[in-house]
């Protein structure tokens, strides 16, 4: 799950919420999910090191990913 | 002024006097003939193997020639010095050959400006066409080869500037010149160059508004495509960190000027097009920046380029371009996703602030705990009242049933022989508990008991008479007072 899925998932939680019809139980659900995908996303931007990466293509048709020396 | 050996199969060798040097041979052989030295014909040498060099070795040799003396022979110089008299003639090949080696010698490449007419792209790849003015005019060339560097063809009637060189084209005896660099005056060609490849990327719908794809608001990997030296990824690098330290940048090496640049682009843009081919849970990288620091016109060239920017429309994810400076617009721009005017407005567009970031998850943490806060509190309400209404409801159903019950009561109570009993009446029963309810019931002496208001009365039968009971009651009352 990426930061931006993460974002997208709790605004519609939010919205859910914000909607009267939704059932209790349900309610605690989208909830529960809801403070996850928070944790998720805060996790994400602590994140803290820029990483400046090289891309290389490697002789089995797959990729690689070596540091970047300016 | 110029004699060469012909490398291969020339039997004629041309040499070729100065006036100035012809007149200096004479003048030797006059002198010569002043001091009394028997005048001997310089033998011309075929064989000299340094033609650059040619003027002082005719010296030299014509001096080798008079210090041989009377001891060698050589023919009269008119028949010795090919062309120079009938028996020497050269040959047509000779001559154009040896025109061609001269004016070669002799220009250097040069610009010439003049106007482009009867312009012919030949089969065999080559341009062909007359450069003209007022006055004269030259035919022209541009070698297949030579035309990589020329953005585009010229048009009749084009007023341009060329560098080439003039040479002779043996097989037809033409003068021409042989061009390697061209442009149209008020840069024409560049132009030109640019409003075909233009029409044809409209032509694809490459430039179409609806083509372009929203950025990503939130880029976990951007990939830059650009020098891996340059400034541009200096300046994109210097952003990203600034406001996202952690967004990945992946660096895509190309060259972004000179020649092999448009190849060295489109290599790149390919390559990251295959890390994006498997796409198992989406693409590697989330956008594009394709682009470079600022520069001459022919240095932005390369993002001009069809093939690049062909590359980049066809790019499976977004992409921001960025060459130059806010005032360059290339190709290039105008097929991306989004153009930025400099290579850190790119960055600062396709990377967010980190703080903002923060900003926003943090309101979407309150928005999440309001709204579910919400959620809760709507449903205590809802239940306090359901609660309420259940209260209310049973107080009223019990009071219903209430007053149903006392009414019940009333009636009961209103029909009830002990209610009888109150208003003062007495009710006979026998010992056995029936109700006496007739005079025939009753016998003398019979014992009984009288149900009273307040309790019971044993009694015994003394008499009975039949007949209505009150005139019985008041006969009765008479006979006990007699």
């Amino acid at each position: 799950m990426t930061f931006e899925e993460n974002v997208a998932r709790l605004e519609e939680i939010v919205a859910e919420l914000e909607n009267d019809d939704v059932e209790l139980e349900a309610a605690l659900k989208l909830f529960e999910e809801g403070v996850e995908r928070l944790r998720a996303a805060n996790a994400e931007l602590s994140r803290a090191e820029a990483t400046v990466k090289l891309l290389v293509e490697n002789g089995d048709g797959g990729f690689d990913l070596p540091d970047f020396r300016g | 002024m110029s004699r060469r050996r012909r490398a291969a199969g020339g039997a004629d060798e041309l040499v070729l006097f100065s006036a100035e040097q012809y007149d200096a041979l004479l003048g030797e052989r006059a002198a010569m003939e002043r001091a009394g030295v028997e005048p001997v014909e310089p033998r011309v040498e075929v064989d000299v193997p340094a033609p650059r060099a040619r003027s002082r070795g005719r010296r030299g040799a014509a001096a080798r020639a008079v210090e041989a003396g009377a001891a060698s022979y050589a023919p009269p110089l008119e028949e010795t010095i090919p062309g120079a008299s009938p028996a020497s003639a050269v040959s047509i090949s000779t001559l154009t050959q040896t025109t061609k080696d001269v004016l070669e010698g002799a220009f250097v490449p040069l610009w010439v400006r003049g106007e482009v007419s009867d312009f012919k792209a030949h089969r065999n790849g080559h341009w062909y066409f007359t450069l003209r003015d007022a006055r004269a005019q030259i035919k022209c060339v541009v070698w297949a080869r030579d035309q990589r560097g020329i953005p585009a063809a010229p048009d009749d009637g084009m007023q341009v500037v060329a560098l080439g060189q003039v040479t002779v084209y043996a097989a037809r005896g033409d003068l021409q010149f042989s061009i390697r660099a061209l442009d149209a005056e008020g840069d024409g060609l560049w132009r030109k160059a640019l409003e075909q490849t233009l029409r044809r990327l409209e032509g694809d719908g490459l430039l179409d508004p609806a083509r372009k794809r929203p950025l990503p608001r939130y880029p976990r990997r951007v990939a830059v495509v650009t020098s891996p030296s340059g400034a541009a990824l200096h300046d994109i690098l210097a952003v990203v960190r600034r406001r996202c330290a952690n967004v990945e940048v992946v660096v895509v090496p190309a060259k972004v000027q000179g020649e092999g640049a448009p190849e060295e682009l489109c290599a790149a843009l390919a390559l990251i097009a295959r890390w994006c081919e498997p796409a198992a849970g989406g693409p590697p990288v989330d956008l594009v920046i394709v682009g470079r620091g600022g520069g001459g016109r022919e240095d932005l060239w390369a993002f001009n380029d069809e093939r690049v920017a062909r590359a980049v429309a066809a790019c499976p994810v977004p992409t921001v371009s960025a060459v130059g400076h806010e005032v360059d617009v290339t190709l290039c721009d105008l097929v991306a996703d989004l153009r930025a005017a400099t290579p850190s407005a790119a960055a600062e567009a396709a990377v967010p602030v980190l703080g903002e970031l923060r900003d926003a998850v943090r309101a979407l943490g309150g928005a999440l705990a309001g709204a579910a806060g919400e959620c809760v509190a709507t449903r205590r309400v809802a239940l306090h009242h359901a609660t309420r209404e259940l209260a209310q409801a049973a107080a009223r159903a019990t009071e219903r049933r209430r007053a149903a019950v006392e009414q019940g009561a009333a009636r009961l109570h209103a029909l009830s022989p002990l209610a009888t009993l109150g208003r003062g009446y007495a009710v006979a029963r026998s010992s056995e508990g029936e109700t006496l309810a007739s005079v025939r019931h009753f016998a003398a002496g019979m014992p009984f008991h009288l149900l009273l208001r307040d309790g019971a009365v044993r009694a015994v039968a003394q008499g009975a008479r039949r007949g209505q009971p009150l005139a019985v009651a008041a006969a009765l009352r008479e006979m006990e007072g007699e």
